[in-house]
């Protein structure tokens, strides 16, 4: 059954949300976090792991959807002396959570389709680095256009209503999204053209058109985690910028780039390791050993998977290969 | 016009020895780019690892000569062990692969230097006297920007005898441009590799040197920014050929110099968007980049 491939991702993201609802709050923010991230990561992934083309800019339409979803939900009364340089028209919105949600997802689609327009033209290192370049003039422009936001400053007053199960919620939408689009034939068709790009032309298929769907489609995922992100602590441009993008990268090369499977779990597994990371910089006991790690550990940790899962495994810790429930029944992969 | 009036010469020193020492880390990054069409995302920490040794040898009191030889040790060393531990066995990647393996081992030496050294750094003072100025003309010049040239100019120098003269420049340029070819005829690779990525580790540590005097507050990201503005340098200029590359990078420094001194804030903030919208349109337009010639090689597309 292919739909073992949506439920073995679904119920991980499932199974975490649960699991993370049994602890207390200072644990169970890195729970969020991972979940939110897993976002970003499953967004990179609709578009990286179907194309093969690298995108060093995912973090940008994070960053559109984090300040579309930001400023539709700061209070309007409180937009004057938070935002004070914000256009007119946009001073005066106020939206609920759900609406500055699916406005992040639209706008991080129109924007990433904008781009797309031009840069899907590219492909191989040309790609990344003009990927790399957009990132560059979003966090530029971000950071110093107050017109559309709060500039250098952090993005305060915006509720945070990303607890557990928003993030949990948010998790499965953007795991539904990309295996629905993954199942669908403009996803086999974009696949076809990872795998052979030539033979994907010679039968008609324009691997410009199909790369653009994927990277609106991707954009929407990410700006919509921007948008969970932004509820969930009060953000700045420099979240956005380039640690993210490592981390979101490590855990889709770490987990495996060329499937869903592989998406959230890197995800789940990079998040785990960072916040246990994160928790022993704090110093933990652990089997009755104190853990004392300086702070900083956490990069280099992470970092260091990286290179070597990139030097000894390539393909990633699922082998880049969908989920799939063992035993006769099933199916050999693809 | 009031931009054009403020561009004095004082500008146009700035410009000058900040365009000296990007094209140097331009010629860094270029050189292990035509070998192994590799873009090293890393080649800023190496600038920064060596900007630390000097910041300590400078704290413990050594002198000069020792601080700065401290600095290349340290850089080559990290030079040699990413060839050995990465770049090798990532070889046979394809450049999108070693583009990200760059970008983790980036992170991997950002962060070991924030584990070691903290995140507000160190201060490099060694060498602050190249600080002072010294009149040309009716303009102060700091020391570090004559230097900057000067050195600029004879690393580029030596850098031309070692391509177009020995046999080792005639195997690096085979290489640059074919390097299948290149391997049949009998060019040994690991050798090439090797040379390049240690020639582009001595251009780090010039830079290191030349940097911590300009800017003596050494931190874990020191370097970082440079590094991307002479990427976007190198792609305007042209990747594939190294004197396109080179005055890429020696542009983009001179403009960012100029234009930082004479443009007000509220403007020249925004220089580095102005930068890389330039990069995607010569990478749309002209992917071999300004400088190339009409029918160099263009970079993949679809």
């Amino acid at each position: 059954m292919r739909w073992q491939q949506l439920i073995g991702p679904a119920a991980l993201v499932a199974t975490a949300g649960i699991v993370g609802s049994f602890f207390e709050r200072s644990t169970e923010i890195y729970f969020i976090n991972s979940l939110v991230a897993l976002c970003v990561v499953v967004g990179l992934y609709v578009f990286v792991g179907n194309s093969g083309v690298l995108s060093f800019g995912h973090v940008s339409f994070v960053a559109v959807g984090a300040w579309t979803a930001g400023v539709l939900t700061v209070p309007a009364e409180e937009k004057s002396a938070l935002l004070p340089s914000l256009f007119p028209w946009l001073a005066e919105r106020e939206t609920g959570n759900v609406v500055s949600l699916l406005a992040a997802a639209a706008v991080g689609a129109a924007f990433a389709a904008l781009i797309g327009l031009p840069l899907m033209r590219l492909s191989g290192l040309a790609a990344g680095i003009a990927t790399f370049a957009v990132l560059e003039i979003t966090h530029n422009v971000l950071r110093y256009y107050e017109k559309i936001g709060p500039g250098t400053s952090a993005f305060s007053s915006v509720p945070e209503t990303t607890g557990l199960w928003q993030a949990t919620i948010g998790g499965l939408v953007a795991v539904a999204v990309a295996f629905a689009y993954g199942r669908s034939r403009l996803g086999r068709l974009l696949r076809a053209t990872r795998e052979d790009s030539a033979a994907a032309r010679a039968v008609g298929i324009s691997v410009y058109r199909q790369r653009l769907w994927a990277f609106a489609l991707s954009g929407a995922v990410a700006g919509f985690a921007g948008g969970l992100y932004v509820h969930l602590l009060p953000l700045t441009t420099e979240e956005l910028y380039l640690n993210l993008t490592f981390l979101t990268l490590a855990m889709l090369v770490i987990g495996g780039v060329t499937s869903l499977w592989g998406a959230v779990v890197g995800a789940l597994a990079v998040g785990g390791l960072d916040s246990f990371l994160a928790e022993a910089e704090n110093g933990i006991g652990l089997a009755g050993q104190s853990l004392d790690l300086p702070a900083g550990s956490r990069i280099v940790v992470v970092g260091a998977l990286m290179a070597l899962v990139l030097i000894v495994r390539p393909s990633g810790l699922t082998g880049g290969r969908e989920f799939r429930l063992p035993g006769p029944g099933a199916q050999a992969p693809r | 016009m009031t931009l054009v009036a403020a561009i004095t010469w004082q500008a146009i020193a700035d410009g000058l020895g900040l365009g000296a020492i990007y094209a140097l880390m331009a010629v860094g990054i270029g050189l292990v780019f035509g070998v192994l069409r590799l873009v090293n995302f890393a080649y800023g920490q190496l600038v920064m690892a060596g900007a630390f040794a000097l910041a300590v040898a400078g704290e413990r009191g050594w002198p000069q000569w020792a601080g700065i030889l401290l600095c290349f040790g340290v850089v080559l060393t990290l030079s040699f062990l990413m060839e050995r531990l990465v770049f090798r066995p990532l070889r046979a990647h394809s450049p999108a692969v070693m583009l990200v393996a760059t970008f983790a081992v980036a992170f991997l030496l950002q962060s070991i230097a924030l584990l070691w050294f903290g995140p507000l750094g160190k201060i490099a003072t060694s060498l602050a006297e190249l600080n002072q100025p010294v009149r040309i003309g009716d303009v102060d010049v700091r020391k570090i920007t004559v230097v900057a040239i000067v050195t600029a100019v004879a690393c580029l120098a030596a850098l031309l005898l070692l391509l177009g003269r020995t046999s080792l420049g005639l195997h690096m340029r085979a290489a640059a441009m074919d390097f299948g070819t290149a391997r049949l005829i009998g060019v040994d690779a690991n050798r090439v590799i090797g040379a390049a990525v240690l020639v582009s580790g001595l251009l780090a540590g010039v830079v290191a040197v030349m940097l911590t005097v300009q800017t003596p507050l050494v931190t874990p990201d020191f370097a970082l920014r440079d590094t991307i503005v002479v990427l976007a340098g190198v792609v305007l200029g042209g990747m594939n050929r190294l004197l396109t590359a080179t005055l890429g990078g020696f542009a983009i420094g001179f403009v960012s110099g100029v234009l930082g001194y004479a443009l007000p804030t509220d403007q020249s903030q925004y220089l580095p968007s102005f930068l890389f919208v330039a990069v995607i349109l010569v990478l749309l337009v002209r992917p071999g980049g300004l400088f190339a010639r009409g029918r160099d090689a263009a970079v993949q597309r679809v």
